[in-house]
């Protein structure tokens, strides 16, 4: 059951990133990212990260391709297909993206990892909520922060950029 | 630890979605699409930090918390590049990489 569902949901991911970036309709390559996205969730699911699923969900399902939906809504034609990428660019495209799997997944077959022994942590949110703000052995509270920081000046500078620019009349 | 499905597979799942990744951001040449290529190559790194947390080191959660900084990251990411997009095209009516070479109003 665990094995089927895991190459389902590798299945999915596999087909749709596929589609995503070969469709010629900007909407439809959403949807399938979206559909891609979900998959990903799923397989945190089956690795026993709840929460770490529920904030794929929310944030990269729920947040940011509707944002990026919005976006295509705002700057495209809805009927609008793009023009067939041109053969060089495929050519380049299709042998960096072989050369670079066969690589990587040689590396990985060659190497054997030793699975770790130590008991399983259970990932409820007590045990979430005490290290991401702890200080001692096992805390992140210097990479939150950062974060957090980032987070503000990434909001900051997204409503500088999109606002509108003031005429120089209506000033005073 | 999942039963009957190695940690290889995994990985392989994940370095194929990262190359089609990078093959969309190579062969597109609009803006919306290419930030979505960028956003299924984090995905794919995000599968390979919690798959290592569970399978290598169960007894802790690095693996999980750094993937967590990573969606806040995509997420900060994706806000701003929408914002200088819909900048992009209400200036020059128009957002494929072709079209936007100058910097000037």
């Amino acid at each position: 059951m665990n094995v089927l569902m895991f190459y389902l949901f590798s299945g999915i991911i596999l087909i749709f990133s596929l589609l995503s970036i070969t469709t010629r309709r900007i909407l439809r390559a959403a949807v399938y990212l979206l559909f891609v996205l979900v998959a990903t969730s799923g397989l945190y699911f089956m690795l026993k990260y709840q929460f770490m699923a529920a904030v794929q969900l929310t944030l990269y399902a729920g947040g940011i391709v509707v944002l990026i939906i919005f976006s295509i809504l705002l700057t495209h034609h809805i009927t609008h297909r793009f023009k067939h990428p041109n053969l060089t660019k495929l050519l380049m495209g299709i042998g960096a993206t072989t050369v670079g799997i066969g690589l990587v997944i040689t590396t990985i077959l060659s190497h054997s990892f030793k699975a770790g022994t130590a008991p399983e942590l259970p990932v409820d949110m007590t045990v979430i909520g005490n290290q991401l703000l702890s200080t001692g052995k096992n805390g992140y509270i210097l990479p939150f922060e950062l974060i957090s920081i980032l987070l503000l000046a990434a909001m900051i500078a997204a409503i500088v950029i999109a606002k509108k620019e003031n005429n120089k009349n209506s000033e005073i | 630890m999942i039963q009957g499905i190695p940690l290889e597979h995994f990985l392989i799942v994940s370095t194929i979605m990262f190359f089609i990744g990078v093959c969309g951001f190579i062969i597109r040449r609009n803006l919306i699409t290419m930030l979505m290529a960028i956003e299924l190559i984090l995905n794919s790194v995000n599968i390979n930090f919690v798959v290592f947390n569970r399978y290598l080191y169960p007894d802790q959660l690095q693996g999980q918390f750094f993937s967590l900084f990573v969606v806040g990251i995509a997420a900060a990411e994706a806000s701003v590049a929408i914002a200088l997009i819909i900048n992009i095209y209400r200036n020059m009516k128009n957002i494929e990489v072709e079209n936007v070479n100058e910097m000037k109003y």
